[in-house]
């Protein structure tokens, strides 16, 4: 096992830097003509409006913010500076340096989002391919970039079924969107949002939808279903077909969650299996940084029939080039201040062009490729089973449990996320989804190299070997992190909450 | 062919592993995918291109935008600001950059903590106790705020500014009205442009969750009654809501000594550069009552110690708000969410300080003012329509020509005006909305102003 030790720079917090009088950069001055012009400044502001106490932020010279931040920096793992990152759902690939140095282009970042449009035709091409591209990669028929991440899509996916019923004078008996119990959580968080009921269906054994449950629960209150396919568990809804039928039967729509497209890419499209709308992810499945927790890019594609109620705008080509249309009589409004997060989109345009067709589906035959690998070795490991259907393929994606080991030693699924921690792994997705019980969610995505997926393996297997001999040893992992464990009690308890600098402040005063 | 981005694409690569598998081609593993929707042809999208074509292709299509001789005289929601050095290192740091949501808080304390004091920076410069580690942008921000006092009063009405961004304004009603909540306008003064507050005495009533104003205003002026509005908002016990251009804090009264209950705003000025709009920072801030942060959207980074008492530490907290715990009783959807803009914020704010802020913030107004009284002079002009104090925004009025004249005169000239109102707010004539900040020198304002000279001929 190759050695791990993350840095510990035992960082004060940049307010604790501060000293009177140091300054980190400096504005330019008026000119002697513009000062005189406006005068003194506190005249000009009105006297009830002037910030009379300056606000309390640090005073830290350049060099020392700086090293702050870069030291900060190095008390973090990324998929690009770490070793193996696992984390399921979330598709962790690699996020190619060249995308990131086209996006830093100036005549990208210095656009102004209401400039006039033959100024910004490059801009505006890009996003109109860019979402040509994705119509034809997912078989849909038009949509929007508008949305800044999934759960946004989600959202605005949720308010255009509002709308398809409102149109036809059903929304009032409309009100309930079904979810499946395995769904992520930000699907019915969604629905709720856009003011709908939510009506969760259990899976089968295999975690897959239950015909009869969604049968019993559809009728003249379904709005719409929500679904992953592959789902959370890794494993094809074969019964995809049938499933939008129901739907579409009793009158509701198809939604596409599209956490789980890299799995699928070339090799089917949710606008072949019967879905209306689908929302992806440009953070997952194209490539683009997810920057610690955001920006992402949740672009919502959907079945023509659907096309009037897209937010405003879109980008359209006409014979003088590419123009911002406003034109959709029915539309939903607006979800963003603007057209959504730009620079993301050029990031996955120029992946798409790296990769090309062929470059897609063999992304999505190699991460199943490794996510069966990694299945198939760790169910193997002793105290690890693949529960729900283990005979059948996965994925993107497989769901182990360590329920065993829980059971056989009292080594949770928590500890072994954090004794990978000690090896220089990132830990799976854990406890999620919610029907598997000490779930470990692995996604290793097609960048990872056979030698990192063997590594993962020995490290489960030598975490198994310890939870039975030693179990206290994995009891107190991490070690080799910044930090040993974290009291996230203490962090959520009201007598010790603690958000910001000046709660801390009070609270060293209050003793 | 080998991919470089798919180590495992090499065909012995494969082929060992799927003999370890037993299976004998890839094929085996989507055998459960019905036939009938199995996609049998190739995508029809381009590539693949090696990485030197790649650029060549990317850099030829961002060099259809086209530059100008100085920044566009463009704000409203966005603003052209400099973006210091050091802001773009670190959010270019690859451990910042490709991480996820810190999950495993023992080993992403670089963001953990950054984020915890991006939320202290802007609780500072707000003047309120709690925020949130980032919204999408102003607007959602603004969704989220308006639903939030929803629940905390159980009420149904919004008011805001009839002189409000159009953009924030469509994003608000978005949010609101799936619900049921109802967004109403009330008036300004017209010589000056504040709220009008006999309007608003009259709308606030026992449905009213919360007033809104926004402060500096879209059109740029201040709004200075704000005492007044607070108080009618509280003696009707609705919520009051302040939406800021953070850079305007460094001279301006913070709202959280105005009695503001939730501050909102945009975060791109602090250090984030436009990208035609995207992405952006939502600001989120609210006092610090229990009952208020547990219904606060969004991720908050809380700080704690290690289990054995030992060292300071940060994790995510509160999460029995969001959706990942609380599935549809969540007090929002929101998951990802910009953090790298906040990350790109805290660094800023902490490069400025209070007196680089209260600098950048003096120049900022005294350029805009320099702009405002050149282009007031020209003949058949008027800037601004309203008597109050501006910022860094500011509307300029033509008499005898059309805004969208003016405006392509100058593009031809190498030079992008202000943004026209003429479809957003018709009863303000020929009007644009123009912009000034560190970025537009004298010389560039001086380039403008002749360029109108010749233009208003």
């Amino acid at each position: 096992m190759r050695r791990f030790r993350q840095a510990d720079w035992d960082e004060p917090l940049i307010f604790e830097l501060s000293r009177p009088g140091r300054v980190g950069f400096t504005p330019p001055k008026a000119e002697p003509e513009v000062s005189d012009a406006a005068g003194d400044i506190e005249e000009l502001v009105p006297q009830n409006m002037l910030r009379r106490e300056p606000p309390k932020l640090p005073e830290v010279s350049e060099i020392m913010v700086l090293r702050h931040y870069i030291h900060l920096s190095q008390m973090n793992y990324g998929v690009n500076s770490g070793r193996f990152y696992p984390l399921g759902s979330c598709t962790m690939k690699y996020n190619p340096v060249i995308n990131e140095v086209l996006a830093s282009n100036p005549g990208l970042t210095e656009l102004h989002p209401e400039q006039d449009e033959s100024t910004v035709q490059g801009v505006l091409e890009m996003m109109y391919w860019l979402k040509r591209w994705l119509l034809e990669i997912t078989g849909m028929d038009d949509g929007t970039l508008q949305p800044a991440a999934g759960a946004h899509g989600e959202f605005l996916g949720c308010l255009l079924i509002r709308a398809y019923h409102e149109d036809r004078g059903e929304i009032d008996e409309r009100r309930e969107i079904i979810v499946p119990d395995s769904a992520h959580g930000t699907n019915p968080a969604s629905a709720m949002m856009a003011g709908f009921k939510v009506v969760e269906i259990p899976s089968r054994e295999d975690g897959c939808v239950d015909l009869e449950a969604l049968r019993s629960v559809v009728g003249e209150h379904t709005a719409g279903m929500m679904l992953t396919n592959p789902n959370t568990l890794g494993i094809f809804e074969s019964d995809i077909v049938e499933i939008a039928e129901i739907v579409h039967e009793a009158g509701g729509l198809m939604y596409y969650d599209g956490a789980n497209l890299n799995a699928i890419l070339g090799r089917c499209r949710p606008g072949d299996m019967g879905f209306d709308i689908v929302h992806l992810n440009l953070h997952k499945t194209f490539s683009t940084p997810h920057g610690g927790g955001g920006p992402g890019s949740g672009p919502i594609l959907v079945k023509e029939f659907l096309s009037d109620f897209l937010p405003v705008p879109t980008v359209e080509r006409g014979e003088e080039g590419y123009y911002l249309s406003y034109d959709r009589p029915k539309t939903i409004g607006k979800i963003h201040g603007y057209y959504g997060n730009i620079n993301p989109m050029l990031k996955a345009y120029a992946y798409i062009l790296s990769m090309g067709p062929e470059g897609l589906r063999e992304a999505a035959e190699v991460s199943v490729l490794n996510a069966n690998y990694i299945a198939r070795k760790l169910m193997k490991v002793r105290g690890i089973t693949l529960p729900r259907a283990p005979e059948r393929p996965r994925k993107h994606e497989a769901v182990l449990s360590a329920s065993e080991m829980e059971r056989e030693t009292g080594v949770r699924t928590l500890n072994i996320a954090k004794a990978l921690l000690d090896r220089g792994l990132h830990a799976p997705t854990i406890y999620f989804p919610l029907i598997v019980p000490e779930a470990l969610m692995i996604e290793p995505t097609e960048s990872e190299p056979l030698e990192a997926l063997d590594a993962f393996i020995e490290a489960v297997r030598e975490i198994s070997e310890i939870a039975y001999s030693k179990p206290e040893e994995v009891l107190s992992a991490p070690r080799n992190t910044s930090v040993t464990r974290l009291d996230e009690a203490k962090a959520a308890h009201p007598k010790t909450l603690c958000l910001s600098w000046r709660m801390y402040k009070e609270r060293l005063r209050g003793g | 062919m080998p991919h470089p981005y798919i180590p495992n694409s090499v065909a012995e690569i494969k082929e060992k592993m799927m003999e370890e598998m037993g299976i004998k081609s890839i094929d085996d593993l989507y055998a459960d995918i019905p036939a009938e929707v199995r996609f049998e042809r190739e995508l029809n999208v381009p590539g693949p291109y090696p990485e030197q074509e790649v650029r060549r292709r990317v850099e030829a299509l961002l060099g259809r935008n086209q530059r100008f001789r100085c920044p566009p005289f463009l704000g409203g929601g966005v603003w052209p600001h400099y973006v210091p050095a050091v802001v773009d290192e670190i959010v270019s740091r690859a451990e910042f950059l490709t991480s996820y949501t810190p999950y495993q808080p023992e080993i992403t304390q670089g963001m953990l903590q950054t984020l915890f004091e991006y939320q202290s920076l802007i609780c500072e410069l707000t003047g309120m106790e709690v925020a949130n580690s980032s919204m999408y942008d102003w607007a959602t921000a603004l969704g989220e705020a308006a639903r939030m006092a929803g629940r905390l009063t159980r009420r149904d009405a919004i008011l805001v500014p009839y002189l409000m961004s159009p953009n924030r304004l469509a994003v608000l009603r978005a949010y609101t009205e799936p619900v049921g909540m109802r967004v109403i306008q009330v008036d300004y003064d017209e010589a000056t442009g504040l709220i009008d507050l006999e309007d608003l005495k009259e709308k606030t009533n026992s449905e009213t969750a919360a007033v809104y104003i926004e402060n500096p205003s879209y059109l740029g002026f201040v709004e200075e009654e704000v005492e007044a509005i607070a108080e009618v908002a509280h003696d009707a016990g609705s919520l009051f809501i302040v939406g800021v251009d953070p850079i305007s804090l460094g001279l301006l009264r913070p709202p959280g000594d105005y009695g503001a209950d939730i501050v909102i705003g945009e975060g791109q000025p602090l250090g984030n550069h436009m990208n035609y709009g995207g992405p952006l920072l939502g600001i989120f801030a609210c006092r610090g009552e229990p009952k208020m942060i547990r219904q606060m959207p969004g991720r908050i980074i809380g700080m704690t110690t290690t289990v054995d008492g030992s060292k300071r530490g940060f994790v995510m907290t509160l999460q029995t708000r969001e959706q990942h715990i609380r599935r549809e009783r969540a007090t929002s959807n929101i998951c990802t969410n910009q953090a790298l803009c906040a990350v790109a914020a805290a660094v800023y704010l902490s490069l400025l300080g209070p007196n680089g802020l209260r600098e950048l913030a003096e120049l900022i107004t005294s350029r805009a003012h320099y702009a405002m009284r050149r282009i007031g002079e020209l003949p058949g002009v008027r800037a601004p329509i309203f008597s109050s104090y501006h910022f860094k925004e500011f509307t300029v009025s033509f008499e005898d020509r059309t805004v969208g004249e003016v405006h392509r005169e100058l593009l031809s000239r190498g030079i992008h005006g202000g943004k026209s109102l003429v479809e957003e707010f018709p009863e303000l004539g020929e009007t644009a909305l123009y912009c000034v900040t560190e970025l537009h020198t004298k010389e560039d304002i001086d380039l403008l102003v002749s360029a109108l000279e010749e233009v208003l001929g």
